[in-house]
Parts: structure tokens; sequence; C-alpha cells
């Protein structure tokens, strides 16, 4: 049965893909199209863009998201637990304190390692 | 439906499949038309909070007024300029609505209507709700502006920062009911969540508002600083899918609020009438909603930097603190392991809600003690200014870079 519903899954993304698509195929036919090449240029504030759009950006973002990647592996671990919640001891709970602990003193120290600091 | 088929002389998986394919079909089209709804009900809202009155002439209380719209931006140019990645640029729109959309298919509307009942539903609501993160990316890096490309830095940035208490305090309702499923979650629903876990709502609506990036979270779109960010360079409907995908998230966070807190479809003379479930949903929804359209509406902008520190230096730490907390009591509060009825529920969630509004209250004193430190620090060097010493900024400035 569990195959069988992610059958539907399926079928809900295809329709999810297609439905927002209908009224764009309709635009195609109903909107008009008049490109001109002043029309056409990137928005910039009424200037003229200057070089290239995909220039080098700030290293931070890197950092945040290695964090993220971090704490949202670790978070997934956690699911397994949650679950089993009912069913395990006051034991695993400890130990799942333990591991959420961990993951505090993580988060402390890349607070003090001002990875966390948005510089200006 | 299915028995009807079956009827026909049709085979039993045939039938279900052709009654599955309908439903399917039916829910993705009522998500898409409600939409044009919500945007009407949000104006609506909106202009009273502005103490305006909103959309009024087309048709009775300009109810008609957003699918005019809609007809009026299908009808219009759909400008594409110069050096636009095509792929990126075109597949961005659809899948920010896919993302959203894709939030439906496991909502449980009544003990039985429910479009896919996943033993795996909570992960699934994570793994479908952060799409729009990648929409939003793609929608930035591919429009060859330099607008829409800090916008998509920002709107990531922000999006995975908030990723990670939206998760925590979903497993909060996990570890409660012990199960992933929504259909479970709500059956073991005996006493609402928020009743009895008051703080995981509020990192949940809090978090929830960052992802879907309004404001006060629209630093992605901050019309004064970028314009209108990723999605500056789209018009026609390209631009209206994004409006739709935005607004039905909107939606669709009272929608799974009402699910994981709220008991979903519960309420009086459910067990006899299953269907009276969906308007108990449909009415729980707009709890979650009209906060969020509070909040959007009351709230001014954050900085990025504002943004990001209450992501990761309050939320964070909170909602996994939150959850030892939950955890802990839950387990040692004798016999939660086995409810079966509000009068077995109701004890354990007494004692949580205690220790809840407890740890609020210390929160609440944390964050003054906070913000009093803070406007201390900014008026002792506003006076050393004003005595003509050495200036020392070390506040960001507004639009603090890329």
């Amino acid at each position: 049965m569990t195959v069988n519903e992610w059958v539907f899954v399926g079928l809900f993304l295809a329709l999810a893909w297609l439905l927002p698509a209908t009224p764009i195929f309709l635009a195609k036919f109903l909107a008009p199209k008049r490109p001109n090449p002043i029309k056409q240029q990137p928005y910039e504030c009424g200037i003229e863009t200057i070089g290239d759009t995909w220039v080098q950006f700030r290293a931070q973002y890197y950092i945040y998201a290695l964090v993220f990647l971090l704490f949202d592996v670790e978070v997934v671990f956690l699911f397994p637990w949650a679950l089993a919640y009912n069913k395990l001891g006051l034991f695993a709970l400890f130990e799942v304190i333990v591991f959420i602990v961990l993951l505090i003193v993580a988060l402390l120290y890349t607070w003090r390692k001002r990875a966390l600091t948005w510089a200006s | 439906m299915t028995d009807f088929l079956i009827d026909l002389g049709l085979s039993r998986g045939l039938a279900v499949l052709i009654a599955k394919t309908l439903g399917v079909f039916a829910l993705a089209t009522i998500g898409l038309v409600w939409t044009i709804f919500l945007i009407w009900i949000e104006r609506k809202v909106a202009a009273r909070f502005q103490d305006r009155v909103g959309p009024n002439r087309a048709g009775p209380f300009g109810l008609v007024q957003s699918f005019a719209d809609a007809i009026k931006i299908i009808l219009k140019e759909d400008i594409m300029h110069r050096g636009v990645d095509r792929w990126v640029f075109n597949i961005a729109p659809l899948l920010s609505v896919m993302a959203v959309l894709m939030l439906w298919v496991v909502i449980p509307w009544t003990p039985t209507l429910v479009g896919v009942d996943l033993s795996v539903g909570v992960v699934y609501v994570i793994a479908a709700g952060a799409i729009s993160a990648i929409a939003i990316l793609m929608a930035g890096w591919g429009s060859n502006n330099k607008f829409a490309l800090l916008g998509a830095f920002r709107a990531v940035a922000q999006l995975i920062s908030y990723e990670v208490p939206t998760v925590l305090a979903l497993l909060v309702p996990v570890v409660l009911a012990g199960s992933m499923s929504l259909q479970g979650i709500v059956r073991e629903q005996h006493v609402m969540y928020a009743l009895a876990a008051p703080l995981t709502v509020l990192i949940f609506i809090i978090a929830s508002m960052a992802e879907l990036g309004r404001a006060p979270f629209d630093i992605l779109e901050a019309e004064s600083e970028l314009v209108a960010g990723y999605q500056v360079e789209y018009s026609g409907f390209k631009f209206g899918l994004f409006y739709v995908g935005e607004f039905l998230h909107a939606y669709t966070v009272g929608l799974t609020m009402a699910v994981f807190f709220l008991g979903g479809w519960r309420g009086p003379f459910v067990d006899d009438l299953p269907a009276l479930g969906a308007v108990y949903l449909f009415l729980k929804s707009f709890i979650g909603y009209f906060i969020v359209l509070w909040i959007r509406m009351t709230v001014p902008r954050v900085r990025v930097d504002q943004m990001l520190d209450l992501g990761w230096k309050f939320l964070v730490p909170l909602s996994l603190l939150n959850l030892v907390v939950v955890a802990l009591v839950w387990k040692i509060y004798p016999g939660t392991d086995s409810i079966d009825s509000f009068s077995e529920a109701i004890g354990p969630s007494l004692v949580l809600l205690v220790v809840n509004i407890l740890m609020i209250l210390g929160v609440g004193a944390v964050l003054r003690e906070q913000g009093r430190r803070e406007r201390e620090r900014i008026e002792a060097k506003q006076r050393a200014l004003e005595l003509g010493a050495e200036p020392v900024s070390d506040v960001a400035p507004a639009g603090a870079g890329r």
C-alpha cells in the first residue's frame, strides 16, 4: 500500500507542474509580444547595467550554509527518536539530551568564533 | 466514489486509481482557485488594518476583483530581457507554486478524507516546504539582474536559517503524538498541542513567517533596497505565479498549524458526521492565517543582520531547549505513553502548559534585559558623540552590503 501512496504523490506532482503551466501557455496566445532592445534591458533603476551580474558574493553566506547543513542533518537524526519516543525509556531520553547538548555546544562554538555575526 | 465505479463493472484496482486521480485533480484545482479568494481576503484584512475599505467595486464586496486581476495578468506581455538563463528563469515560478501545492496532498481534511496519508508525513512537509528556497534561488540566479541576485542570496540565507527552528518545532508534535503521519498526529491530539505547548507554536509561527519571506522578514524583496528582489524581472503570469505561491504558502502555514497544533479536524460531533471535520479544519486554519497577516501588517521590516541573529542566536537555542523540556516533562509524567482519551491527556498537558508559561516568562525576562542593555549601549554612544568624542560606529547600516 505504501508504494501505491507514493504513486499518487507522483500524480499530484505532475499536476502541480501542469496546472500552473496552463495559464502561461494561455498567455502565449493571448498576450502581446512586441520585444524591443530598450524593453529587454535588465532593470537597474534607469541606468545601464555595468559589468557581469554573476559577481562574487560574500563568503559569509557560505558559512551560514555550512552551519545550516550541520544542524539540519543532525536534526534529522532526532526524528527516529521522536517517533519511538513512547517505546523508549528514560535512559534513551538522556542519551538524546547529551546529543542535543553537543549540538548546543557546537552552536556556542560557532557563535564564539563570530561565524554567526553579520559583519558589515 | 470507489464503490460507484466498482458497481459500474471496473476492477477494484482501476476503480481506486480513477477515484484517487479525480480526487488529486480536484484537490490541486481547489488549491489554486482558493488562492484567488485568499488574495481577496488578504487585501480586505490588510485594508481594515490600515483603516481602509479595500476592494469593493467589482462584484459584491469586491469579490470578483481578484478574478479580474488574474485575467488581466494573463493578457500582459511576458517580457524576457537580454541574457536570462531561459530554462531556470521559466521553471522558477512553476516550482514556487509546486512547492506549496505539494503540501496540500498530505493534509488530513476529515477522519477519512486525506489526499495521501504518508507514514513520514512530517518529514514530507518539511522537505516539500523547503523547495521554495530553490525556486527563489533559481529566479534570482536566472534573471541576470543584480537586484534579483542579491534578493536570492538573502532569501536563501533566510530560508535555511529558519529551517532549523521549524524542524525542531515540528519535532514536538511528533514526540507528543508518537507518530509522523499527519492523520496520526491529529488522532492523538486529545488536547490541542497549542494549549499544551504554546512556546512551540510561537517558534513555529515566527520561523514559518521567515520561511514565507513576508513582512517583517521580507528583506529578500525589500522594496526600498532591492526593488522587488528575486522577482524584479518577472512580468505577466510568471510574476503572477510567484504571487500565487506566496499567498497560498501563507494560508498553508495556517493550515499546517491547524493540523499540528490546533487539532486538525477534531471538534464536537465529528464522530457522527466526518464531513464536519473539514469545516473545523477550515475554520481553524484561519487562526494561523490571521496571525500571519496581523504580524505582517504591524511589524516593520528587520535588517539582514537582525534577521540572522534572531534565527541563529535566539530561535535555534530556544527551540532546542524547548524540545528537551517537552520531552523530559512528557517522559517524567507517568502514563503518557498510552493516552487514549481527553481525561488521560488533560493532566500531563496542564503540567506542560505550566512549564511552558514559566519558560515564556523566562525568555521574556532575558529578552527585556537584552533590550535594555542594547538601548543603554546606544544611548551611551550617543552621549559620547554629543560630547565630541571620536565616533565609534559598529551599528550595521540599513542595507548591509551583499
